[in-house]
């Protein structure tokens, strides 16, 4: 195990030497002189030059990202264009935002999305489970911007339950915290838990005619304990890849929310760094989310050996 | 004890109702072994599952009948009452040891389940019952493969798991549908001599459903031989044997290997397949395939008739016609006499 460990952390150098040839082009593909879109039209050739010599331009291609990669290594992300503060502390700073809408989501999609799919198993040959069925296609069809309006329109303009917009520290108090994160956090969570809720049905659905489910009933054991049990824990094995590879979209999908709902957060800053053309941000914003969408993996790897004893790397 | 009475289990199925178990009645006394011999698809896997009223349903539904545990009827008990039973008063094994254990649990667990589940009892209580139930079925080391998940152990041992499972409720009747079939023939040796040793030690009744001969043989005190959802044969052991009453289990008889037959003989197969359960066929349900079918077998359905004490056969063909039609048959295979 530890072994496998190491052996697929080995395994990430590769990948991440693909993604930081990715992330670093990002500013040489855009056409024209990086140092001329950042500063603007009516720049003057020293300053251009001046900030080419800063974000090392002058040099040569190969050059400049064996520099990069260098001084990403040893945590030097580069400073803002805009602010000529250090990437990482930018970074850093929004760090908390993002991670409290991702982590609130991803606790409200297993909360709700296991209880339906538990629910649309055990009463598979009735009626819910194809309302079930059109209901999760649709969770998974609505646009999340149009979704966010529309939850903000209902439920904090017209019957104002919760706050329109806005983000306070967990250090402010968890309650508040909390409270303004349930709109962003569930817009988040619609789209997957729809997908969520479907993968663990089916997983539910294929592993309920099996053999050691009948062995299960033979011996007695109560329905709803035989699928919470016995049903649902063999299902959980396919969901774990899902809900893995769904971490990546919900950070993706923070650039919209916290847009959203001004949080100030990882997105909001890739968007304002975008409008400001804030190469150094841009690319240590995405260079972040690669490197969590990898660990992410790399745990869900790990996790499957707990959930399902067969499977050893060894 | 448990009484089965002109019981139906039907299935609803898109091409009709299959009546997988039609009007089928037997008994079975405590401590007796009963076996249920047929091919495949004659019925005797939903039989069984309907003793523990565990075919899914719907599609599975029963028209007619009852089965009687000590005088309660299943078909009219609650879900819950059901589960008290199941596991308790009636057990079962499953043909397929490698599926029939759930694979991300340890052995260990899934033993506990079945003990605590109708007994209200602490874990360490459970686990000192689990292991002795593990020795009971010959599990050497019994406390190290407690922690062993069903992928670590191999064919016969998940069975004998798996029969330490049925007798974690010290069950009154063990159903055991074709409980060595999936494995291999040493072992199935070991596990029908298991079964043997348990019926001594625990007294339960044993019901061991199968199309292989020889398992009855060694076990069973009667034998039911079903075809096609009924019972066309039905008496002790030794009756079925030397007093073979009817065409089909005499087929079956002659289709199994024997000790004596030379490695370059033919084993001898029943011809056709077995009759579509949503038609079935005119008259006697086994006339296509008889080889002693006469122009009555086609229009008479045949319900049983008593043959000797306790042994009954439902086939219209007199004694002495049908001794006659085998010996023919075995002329005409062995010799090449004309028919």
């Amino acid at each position: 195990m530890l072994q496998y460990t190491i052996r697929r952390l080995f395994s990430l150098i590769p990948v991440m030497c693909i993604v930081s040839i990715i992330v670093f082009m990002i500013i040489h593909l855009t056409p024209g002189n990086p140092a001329h879109l950042i500063l603007g039209e009516d720049a003057s050739e020293e300053s251009i030059k001046q900030l080419e010599e800063q974000l090392g331009l002058d040099q040569p291609i190969v050059m400049q990202y064996v520099n990069w990669v260098k001084d990403i290594v040893t945590g030097d992300f580069g400073q803002s264009v805009y602010s000529s503060e250090p990437v990482l502390d930018i970074i850093l700073g929004r760090l908390g935002p993002t991670f409290s809408i991702t982590i609130v989501s991803i606790i409200m999609i297993l909360v709700i999305s296991i209880p339906i799919a538990i629910a649309a198993v055990w009463k598979r040959n009735t009626l819910i489970d194809p309302l079930f069925i059109s209901i999760s296609l649709l969770g998974v069809s609505i646009p999340e911007f149009w979704f966010a309006m529309l939850l903000v329109l209902g439920f904090a303009v017209s019957i104002p339950l919760f706050p329109v917009a806005g983000y306070i520290p967990m250090a402010d108090g968890i309650f508040q915290w909390l409270y303004h994160l349930i709109l962003p956090s569930f817009v988040l969570a619609a789209v997957e838990i729809g997908l969520v809720a479907r993968m663990l049905r089916d997983g539910m659905l294929e592993s309920v005619n099996q053999d050691y489910i009948r062995t299960a009933r033979a011996k007695g054991v109560k329905e709803s304990i035989v699928l919470m049990k016995h049903v649902f824990s063999n299902a959980l094995i396919p969901t774990t890849t899902v809900i893995g590879a769904m971490v990546a979209g919900l950070l993706g999908g923070t650039v919209i929310i916290e847009t959203m709902f001004t949080i100030p957060g990882m997105g909001q800053l890739l968007v304002d760094s975008i409008y400001r053309r804030d190469y150094p941000i841009i690319q240590g914003v995405i260079l972040f989310i690669a490197v969590v969408y990898v660990i992410v993996n790399l745990l869900v790897d790990l996790l499957y050996t707990f959930l399902d004893p067969r499977i050893r790397y060894d | 004890m448990l009484e089965v009475k002109n019981l139906k289990a039907y299935i609803d199925t898109p091409a009709g109702i299959v009546k997988a178990v039609d009007d089928v009645s037997f008994s079975l006394k405590a401590g007796e072994t009963i076996g249920i011999v047929g091919e495949s698809g004659s019925g005797k896997s939903v039989l069984a599952l309907s003793l523990m009223q565990l075919n899914p349903s719907p599609p599975t539904f029963y028209p007619q009948g009852e089965i009687l545990l000590e005088g309660k009827n299943l078909l009219h008990l609650k879900e819950k009452e059901l589960r008290n039973l199941r596991g308790n008063d009636i057990a079962m094994i499953f043909q397929d040891p490698m599926s029939s254990l759930n694979p991300i649990f340890k052995i260990g667990t899934q033993l506990m389940e079945a003990i605590r589940t109708h007994q209200n009892i602490n874990r360490a209580e459970a686990k000192k019952k689990a292991i002795v139930l593990l020795k009971d079925v010959g599990i050497s080391d019994p406390e190290r493969r407690m922690n062993d998940y069903p992928h670590q152990l191999s064919g016969g041992m998940r069975q004998r798991v798996m029969i330490a499972i049925a007798l974690a409720g010290k069950p009154k009747i063990l159903i055991a549908d074709e409980p060595t079939t999936a494995l291999d023939v040493t072992i199935q040796a070991q596990i029908l001599d298991l079964m043997k040793d348990i019926q001594k030690k625990y007294g339960t009744a044993i019901i061991i459903i199968t199309h292989d001969l020889g398992v009855v043989a060694q076990l069973a005190d009667k034998i039911v031989v079903m075809y096609s959802g009924r019972i066309v044969e039905e008496g002790k052991t030794e009756d079925i044997f030397y007093h073979t009453a009817m065409p089909y289990t005499w087929s079956l008889l002659r289709s199994m290997p024997r000790i004596d037959t030379s490695s370059r003989e033919r084993l001898i197969p029943i011809q056709g397949q077995p009759p579509n359960l949503v038609s079935p066929p005119e008259g006697c349900n086994f006339n296509p395939r008889c080889p002693f079918a006469t122009a009555d077998c086609l229009k008479i359905d045949p319900s049983l008739t008593e043959r000797g004490v306790g042994h009954y056969a439902a086939c219209i063909l007199s004694e002495k016609i049908f001794e006659e039609g085998k010996l023919q048959l075995e002329n005409f295979e062995t010799k090449g006499v004309p028919l």
